[in-house]
């Protein structure tokens, strides 16, 4: 590991220069990522927000709250915002950003310019979703044909949003790529690269190849409402199910755009805190690329009721099963991981404990709609949005934590309250158990979803659905005022509060303008805790 | 409270095999991941800060059966799934079939011998039933959770879906592929008759709906019709427009249609819009209803008729 | 990925070496996701004209092939000289440069006014892009194939007033050489198109 000094004398934190101007015309990786991070936090609660409304109106089974018109637009813009604002950016564009060049030895990416570039075309395109919002789509975030070409709410102005934040993840995973491949230390080879490095990579790589096609596809959808093309509307030739392929071949990528990150965020915490080297260090690398690679050929799983042939339904689900194979090999390395550790249960390590155990529920949960007869059943139903929520919340939004609680102190220079955070922990963990874990079961019993109202039968298991969200939202509450508290009054951060081995702690919190006062020699590892035999 | 929805198919309880076999699995793996999780993290917490941890970075042995075990029990998983899957999608030759339209918001049956219901499927105790199933507007999904069956309705082509019922009764239909404002009020019942009864549908009397309803007052009779057979996926008693013109209120009043001309809401009106909805279509909605001729009787429509004139 | 070109301002910690290698490998990585871009619209070809092959036949002789084929001739010519430009200026003669330059540009507006008359034709023979799938497909690639032509002249017009001031030399040509890939990219797409939508019936 490098052995990396700043002398007192020459120290200027990034944070230092002050006004509006030093943000926006900013080229700075780090304060790129403070933009993205406050935006993607902005639109997650935001949509979380959504998400209240909807738990709310189904308190009940009649439709007490909202109109069904209301309900279908707030699920549309829940679903639309976290996934395209927050989680698909997400970890990657803040976390991203600000780690990349500092975990590799790099005064920043490759191309800062576009880097600063890619935020305001994300920023773009979140604006055209805002005035879309004047009379916004009641399509679900799939924007299905040919339901989303014939309503009449507005879905053309919200798919070119969408269409427009693809831009912005082009050319941030190209831009990541291209710093990993250029801009590494000397030192720093491919297998002394950080776990979070290999899932950026990985990340990136699907935002390249998987972006383009729903670009197009969604340039298809609003040339279908505008130009009259028909390519998806039976009436004219075209084919309402091959939006869906081309939809699926996207978005189930997209699923591993999420997560993957968030992954590398927990092979990151996990041997920090449990002080042991990580488990299986090439199999979590290799399968993050693995999972890259199976996530273009499982599309169709989505659409086993769709009407596709019996012979790529019974294909796709074989390609499904193999790309649960990557993802358990990590599930138990990580836990290998803490074998005969020195755990300290950091509200960091917490979020990753959680994330290993909540992500496992979402992954064998999965195995069930990955198998042809038992997702008939259960395709469509409270089923499916259980496994989703327990993937991106249990997963992705786990690791999201778990990132902002770990290195809070490096971005920001200051400690938070971890008391509260450890409270605020306990609140989301059950809150979202408790809100969720029902659904699986409302699923299996036959409740469909994006309903507005439904059937009495289902109430009790529905409104115990509700009361959990209103403990998650607690829970996100106490944790956003305890982190902003923090950056208001917090103590000063030491340079690296936890003994990590990590590039990134070897520098002052928070870190100079360009990071290093001179690029390091790497020679080991970033985790070789423990004692060598 | 139920873990599984009632068993009323020959494909539910191949499904439910499946269902318990990766419950079971998942049972395993989740209770041993759990368990070493949190036994590792409560042994190995530190309690010194200068505690000496060991230098192990992986295993090749455990990664390997790491690997190859889920592997094989993943396979394991698929092939089962695919059996089931295979018979679920494999209707006998000798099946009754029905011809089944799904629209904003409200299913149709055609059966063979001319009849028509909506909104209620009638098929025979034990004997297999082969669904052909098309869309005209968007796309819908035809679910029964009694059956473990599901099968999405594409505009452009017709799919299909089979199941014996193995149980008399009413089974709940869902619509589970979102099809807009109304897809949750697109609900459906299958009506599942004994040999006996399914004889005296066929031939037209109502099997189900003898005495009982027969003998309610108009009022409460129309009430159930308008619930029963879809009226309320588009009309809605509240004044709020859904796809028709609400019924809050309506009758006794005049309202403007698609030329301009004005014509009062009588019963001569309602019984025409209900007979041949596209004769006088109210402006500002669309021509979509379908006839309800051949499918609600006279007293039916009298009895809607009755319960329209109490919505004020 | 006009950023490129401006990119040697700030690499003042940067390696012109590793400067120039990332920046070809971002432009390389860039023009991959343009031909997954106009995948979608290649796998959408195939799947309908293997739907409706007679519908392909009847309509494809629809199109001017002769316009088509000068177009194609067009592209290459001035792909050549782009070629041509990026040796010249590797060799550090910037005049010359600067003209093929403007052959080059010059070319892609004739590629448009072709292209402007072939629109022309077929608005006043009422085919529009909604007329059939053949005539949807028709329209949106070469469509956003000449989005494609236009982003390539604007790149092209800043390559030539930078290679005028003298900013581009045999040692710092980078934005050039990626400039000239990505005409070569809309070269090559329309020497896809072409084949598939004027002459395979």
């Amino acid at each position: 590991m490098a052995n990396h000094t700043i002398a007192q004398n020459v120290y200027v934190p990034f944070l230092e220069k002050k006004g509006i101007w030093s943000w926006i015309l900013t080229t700075d990786h780090k304060r790129i990522g403070i933009m993205y991070l406050i935006s993607i936090s902005f639109f997650f609660l935001v949509a979380g927000v959504f998400a209240l409304m909807l738990r709310y109106e189904l308190l009940t089974p009649a439709s007490d709250f909202v109109q069904p018109h209301t309900y279908n637009v707030l699920f549309t813009l829940h679903g639309s915002i976290m996934v395209f604002f927050f989680i698909v950016p997400g970890l990657a564009a803040s976390f991203g950003n600000f780690l990349i060049p500092l975990m590799i030895g790099a005064p920043d990416v490759a191309f800062p310019k576009l880097n600063l570039g890619s935020y305001w075309i994300y920023l773009l395109g979140t604006l055209i979703v805002l005035i879309a919002l004047a009379k916004p789509a009641d399509t679900g975030w799939t924007f299905y044909t040919p339901y989303s070409a014939t309503t009449d709410t507005d879905v053309v102005l919200i798919t070119l949003g969408v269409f427009v934040l693809g831009f912005s993840s082009i050319l941030t995973g190209l831009n990541f790529i291209v710093t990993i491949h250029k801009m590494r230390a000397p030192g720093m080879t491919w297998h002394r690269l950080p776990l979070f490095i290999w899932a950026s990579y990985a990340t990136s790589i699907l935002q390249l190849l998987a972006t383009p096609v729903v670009g197009i596809t969604l340039l298809l959808l609003i040339t279908e409402r505008t130009l009259g093309v028909g390519f998806f509307d039976p009436a004219k030739g075209g084919d309402p199910v091959l939006f869906q392929n081309f939809f699926w071949f996207y978005s189930h990528p997209a699923v591993y755009i999420m997560i993957i990150p968030a992954m590398g965020v927990i092979s990151e915490i996990i041997p920090v805190f449990a002080r042991k080297p990580i488990f299986g260090y090439k199999a979590i690398a290799y399968s993050s690329l693995g999972i890259a690679f199976i996530s273009f050929l499982v599309w169709a799983h989505h659409m086993f009721t769709s009407g596709i042939s019996d012979i790529a339904a019974t294909i796709f689900s074989f390609l499904t099963f193999l790309v649960a194979i990557p993802t358990a090999i990590k599930v138990f390395n990580w836990t290998a991981t803490l074998y005969k550790g020195s755990i300290h249960l950091h509200s960091a390590m917490l979020y990753a404990l959680a994330f290993v155990f909540l992500f496992t529920i979402g992954g064998l949960t999965g195995l069930f709609l990955g198998a042809l007869a038992a997702d008939i059943h259960l395709h469509d139903t409270y089923f499916v949005v259980a496994h989703m929520h327990y993937v991106m919340i249990g997963g992705t939004v786990m690791g999201f934590f778990g990132a902002l609680h770990f290195w809070y102190p490096k971005w920001f220079g200051r400690m938070f309250n971890e008391t509260v955070a450890k409270i605020a922990w306990l609140f989301i963990f059950i809150g979202f158990n408790v809100t969720f874990f029902p659904q699986f079961f409302l699923g299996v019993q036959g409740m469909p979803r994006r309903y507005a109202t439904y059937p009495a039968e289902f109430e009790s298991l529905m409104s115990l659905s509700t009361y959990g969200s209103w403990i998650l939202g607690a829970g996100i509450i106490i944790m956003t005022v305890n982190l902003i508290a923090g950056l208001i009054n917090g103590e000063k951060a030491p340079q690296n509060p936890y003994g990590s081995l990590s590039l990134e702690w070897q520098v002052p919190s928070p870190p100079p303008l360009e990071n290093f006062e001179e690029i390091p020699h790497v020679t080991d590892w970033s985790y070789g805790y423990g004692k060598k035999k | 409270m139920t873990w599984i929805p009632e068993v009323a198919s020959n494909l539910a309880s191949k499904v439910d095999g499946v269902l318990l076999l990766i419950t079971l699995l998942s049972l395993v793996f989740f209770i041993l991941i759990t368990v070493v999780l949190v036994y590792f993290a409560i042994k190995y917490r530190r309690k010194r800060e200068d505690e000496e941890t060991p230098y192990i970075t992986g295993s090749e042995p455990l990664e390997i059966i790491w690997t190859v075990i889920p592997s094989i029990l993943l396979i394991v998983i698929f092939v089962y799934g695919y059996v089931v899957f295979k018979d679920m999608r494999t209707p006998p030759k000798d099946s009754v079939e029905v011809t089944v339209q799904g629209k904003q918001w409200l299913w149709t049956f055609d059966y063979y011998n001319g009849k028509k219901t909506i909104n209620e499927l009638y098929v025979q105790y034990n004997r297999p039933v082969r669904l052909v199933m098309e869309a005209p507007d968007v796309l819908h999904s035809f679910f029964v959770p009694a059956f473990r069956v599901k099968q999405d309705l594409v505009p452009g082509r017709y799919t299909q879906l089979w199941f014996t019922p193995t149980k008399i009764g009413t089974f709940d239909i869902f619509c589970a592929e979102y099809c807009g404002t109304g897809h949750s009020a697109m609900l459906g019942k299958v009506i599942v008759l004994s040999p006996e009864a399914y004889e005296i549908w066929e031939k037209g009397v109502k099997a189900d709906e003898g005495a009982g309803v027969a003998s309610l007052p108009p009022v409460e009779l129309g009430a159930k019709i308008y619930k029963e057979k879809g009226c309320n996926a588009c009309h809605s008693l509240d004044g709020s427009t859904l796809v028709g013109p609400s019924f809050k209120g309506i009758f006794g009043h005049a309202v403007e249609l698609q030329d301009g001309s004005k014509v009062d809401v009588d019963e001569n009106y309602i019984k025409q819009s209900i007979l041949e909805p596209q004769a006088q279509v109210v402006k500002g909605f669309a021509p979509v209803m379908p006839s309800f001729k051949g499918i609600l009787s006279d007293e039916d429509v009298t009895a809607l008729v009755a319960y329209i004139k109490t919505l004020k | 990925m006009g950023d490129a070109s401006v990119e040697h301002s700030h690499g003042h910690h940067m390696d012109p070496a590793v400067e120039y290698s990332s920046s070809k490998l971002g432009m390389w990585l860039f023009l991959g996701t343009e031909i997954l871009l106009f995948g979608g619209l290649f796998a959408a070809y195939a799947i309908f004209r293997a739907k409706y092959p007679e519908m392909f036949f009847e309509q494809h002789v629809e199109l001017n092939k002769k316009m088509g084929a000068v177009n194609t001739c067009i592209l290459i010519f001035s792909s050549l000289t782009m070629a041509m430009g990026v040796s010249a200026i590797q060799r550090g003669k910037q005049k010359i440069t600067a003209i093929l330059i403007l052959i080059t540009i010059l070319c892609g507006l004739g590629f448009g006014i072709v292209k402007y008359f072939e629109y022309s034709a077929k608005f006043h023979h009422h085919i529009y892009p909604d007329t059939s799938i053949f005539f949807s497909l028709y329209f949106l690639m070469t469509g956003l194939h000449m989005l494609h032509v236009f982003i390539g002249l604007a790149i092209l017009g800043v390559l030539f007033v930078l290679t005028l001031k003298g900013k581009f030399t045999a040692k710092y040509n980078t934005p050039v050489e990626i400039g000239g890939l990505y005409w070569h990219l809309v070269d090559l797409i329309w020497i896809y198109l072409f084949p598939l939508l004027y002459l395979i019936g």
